[in-house]
């Protein structure tokens, strides 16, 4: 008898796949948000895999806050030309530029929260009806209520409290015109999952995800890598550490732990016996109990 | 170190259902806090929180309640997914309230769970909020249930007792389609038989909770007999490399294919032969459920998105006359008869519609109510439609892929029912007595 047993990998990769491509199948014109996250580049792998050995038949598209690492940007730079995905950057500067948004202003002004105009342009300008994410339902407890196929309405806003029910795999991508979806096909991963998966496929990240020394500084408890957009206050001191990411976005709001763990395999065991959450260094969650919520119903990723 | 996982684990979904009286939450958060999936900093934010609301110890319901509007009215509204891992296997809980207005969320989180948890009460034995969920669960093809009875150092961990709730279950139960059902006297709040055995109940010679949800069999629920493969999309490279490539793309919904089988394409019907099975770039010698795969044939047929590949001497049923179970889950458009609505089953939509509504199952007492002519929300009932389009189908309980559809809104867009399809050569294979 040969084996028919399938890992958890096998099941949630198989998920991921068929979640893809019936994005493709029900929409005309989708788009997959590429932030430089390792969520983000699993989920272009799995979707490479989806359609070999077709190219991506859709494009990546980055909301770009011009807070990011520029690990970040080559990274993506390199990755959209080897695999012959068309990359666009729809850019935070230019809608400050435009007048579109405003900047905050304060000790802790980010750009985190003027993405969301931006990637709400962006989307309507190229006229995209569905929009992939790499957002997981573990990350934190507003996304842990998303849909694999989630309602926007013409306002690009979400509502939690009126979802459409998801049975089976029956996802249900029918709207009205000026109204849109986001697609979230790892909802059912973990960040243990996600390492093991990058190691099993042999999956390159931006070097910021493994340890390696830099300037931090600690700021509201959060470690910060020194650099043009982190500039040290006054009573902050600069020291030099050995640190890795654990998730990666701008800049200003993404914090460093302290670590040695250069190989997937000391990654992977640092993450089985974490005792915080990936995003607890993130200062965007922290701002209150339902920041990711108010953010998400605003439309956000 | 239980969280250390070793490589070649299964995945088991499960769902719970129920009130925050009954302990559900206080379990839930044990077997997440015991197999160490609760972090620091989600921790010191529930006991933030739980000391706002001037409770006294941390109320672990506040993790699995996402929303702000759940969080202020201490109610689950929706199906709140969350996930643990032992070394032995993943697992993927579906917690819904347990209410009958709920009856929709406990439908969801039903249809993709393997195993059902019930729980209940030592001290009020089986109530209808349990039967409620056991039938849906039944109902929705789990056939692995576990039945907790909760709250034992309530009851003096009386043998007795625990065996009273067992036998009233098991009356219950054998009503239902269920091949497998283990009972547990636990305490959740003091953690007796969760994660580790009891030293208060030495008359309990079965397995703790987790040891049960880390060893069922959950490989049967994936049908390895009848061969098909709905196709999602087909995919043609735009390259002169690729020229002559053309792969029908999708997910393994039953049985095996191997390169060199021969197929039948439905609904056209033509046959032709396996060439070659990819995932991604590589190659593989058998495909089968739940594999996303891309087949190529030796042939050129015209097949694409909502038709079907499977055997020729093993087919689905095809027929525009469906006998299916109903659950409603609109608020404001009941399912009539006459109405015409969207159908959407594997890759196809086509209209339907309601030639006739049977009768309506009460969830607490599974009688069948006759004479109805309308569902409305929460509602589970017979139904008969009319497809516009043959549909490539097997029964619900064969096939819980090909034999599922949701029914849509063609104005509004919305989901407003799922549908369970009967076997119609049984003639009446009945949910309800």
């Amino acid at each position: 008898m040969p084996s028919y047993s399938v890992s958890h990998l096998d099941m949630l990769e198989a998920e991921a796949m068929f979640v893809i491509r019936e994005c493709v199948a029900q929409f005309r014109n989708p788009v997959l948000l590429f932030s430089g996250g390792k969520d983000s580049i699993v989920l272009t792998h799995l979707a490479c895999k989806a359609f070999w050995p077709a190219k991506l038949p859709f494009p990546l598209m980055h909301v770009d806050t011009g807070h990011n690492f520029p690990e970040t940007l080559d990274y993506r730079d390199a990755l959209a030309e080897r695999i012959g995905a068309k990359l666009i950057v729809a850019s935070v500067q230019d809608s400050i530029d435009k007048g579109r948004v405003r900047e905050e202003t304060g000790a802790n002004a980010s750009r985190n929260r003027l993405q969301t105009t931006t990637l709400l342009d962006a989307l309507s300008q190229w006229a995209f009806d569905a929009a992939m994410g790499g957002a997981r339902r573990d990350e934190e407890k507003a996304r842990a209520k998303e849909r694999f196929f989630s309602h926007r309405d013409e306002f690009g806003q979400w509502d939690p409290k009126n979802q459409r029910p998801e049975l089976w795999t029956l996802f249900n991508g029918r709207m009205n015109p000026g109204e849109h979806f986001r697609v979230f096909p790892l909802s059912n991963w973990t960040e243990l999952d996600i390492w093991q998966y990058i190691r099993r496929e042999g999956i390159e990240l931006p070097c910021l995800y493994y340890a390696h020394e830099r300037d931090v500084i600690e700021r509201n408890g959060t470690l910060l890598a020194v650099c043009e957009h982190v500039i040290p206050r006054e009573g902050e001191t600069v020291t030099r550490r050995s640190v890795r990411f654990r998730t990666m976005g701008d800049a200003p709001i993404t914090g460093a732990v302290e670590s040695r763990a250069t190989a997937l395999s000391e990654i992977i065991a640092e993450t089985a016996i974490a005792r915080v959450t990936e995003r607890g260094g993130r200062a965007d969650d922290r701002r209150s109990d339902s920041a990711m919520e108010d953010r998400k119903k605003e439309g956000y990723f | 170190m239980p969280n250390t996982i070793s490589h070649d684990m299964g995945l088991l979904r499960f769902t719970t259902a129920g009130s925050v009286d009954d302990g559900k939450s206080t379990l839930i958060g044990r077997l997440l806090y015991d197999c160490k999936a609760v972090f620091e900093d989600q921790l010191s934010a529930l006991e933030r929180a739980s000391l706002l609301k001037g409770r006294e110890h941390v109320d672990l319901s506040l993790l699995t309640d996402g929303l702000k509007a759940e969080r202020e009215q201490g109610i689950t509204i929706d199906v709140a997914y969350r996930y643990f891992a032992t070394p032995r296997r993943k697992f993927i809980i579906a917690d819904t309230p347990g209410h009958v207005q709920y009856t929709r969320n406990m439908v969801t989180g039903a249809s993709t769970a393997n195993l059902a948890l019930l729980l209940v009460d030592a001290r009020h034995g089986v109530q209808e909020q349990t039967r409620r969920h056991a039938f849906i669960s039944s109902l929705l093809g789990i056939r692995s249930f576990v039945l907790c009875v909760n709250k034992m150092d309530l009851v003096d961990y009386s043998l007795e007792r625990f065996e009273e709730v067992c036998a009233e279950f098991r009356e219950f139960a054998s009503r239902l389609e269920i091949a497998n059902i283990s009972f547990v006297p636990i305490s959740a709040l003091n953690g007796d038989n969760v994660v580790n055995r009891s030293a208060n109940m030495p008359w309990y010679e079965g397995s703790t909770l987790l040891y049960i949800l880390e060893n069922t069999f959950v490989g049967g629920d994936r049908n390895m007999i009848d061969a098909r493969l709905p196709v999602q999309t087909v995919i043609r490279p735009q390259e002169e490399r690729w020229h002559d490539f053309r792969g029908y793309a999708g997910q393994i919904a039953g049985g095996v294919f191997r390169p060199g089988d021969e197929i039948v394409a439905l609904p056209c019907g033509l046959k032709s032969r396996i060439v070659d099975i990819y995932s991604g770039n590589k190659k593989l010698d058998a495909a089968f459920p739940p594999q996303s795969v891309v087949v190529t044939l030796a042939d050129d047929i015209d097949i694409s998105r909502g038709d079907m590949l499977a055997k020729s001497g093993n087919r689905p049923e095809v027929s525009q006359d469906i006998d299916l179970m109903l659950c409603v889950f609109s608020q404001d458009r009941p399912i009539r008869s006459g109405d015409k609505l969207i159908l959407r089953h594997c890759g196809s939509d086509m209209q339907a519609l309601v030639r006739e509504l049977r009768y309506k199952v009460d969830v607490n007492t599974l009688h069948k109510v006759e004479g109805t002519n309308e569902l409305g929300l929460n509602e589970i009932g017979r139904a008969v439609l009319r497809t516009a389009k043959p549909l490539l189908h097997d029964p619900y309980s064969r096939n819980r892929i090909t034999g599922s559809v949701i029914i849509v809104d063609p104005f509004d867009n919305t989901t407003l029912a799922g549908g369970m399809i009967l076997n119609r050569n049984k003639g009446a294979e009945e949910a309800a007595e």
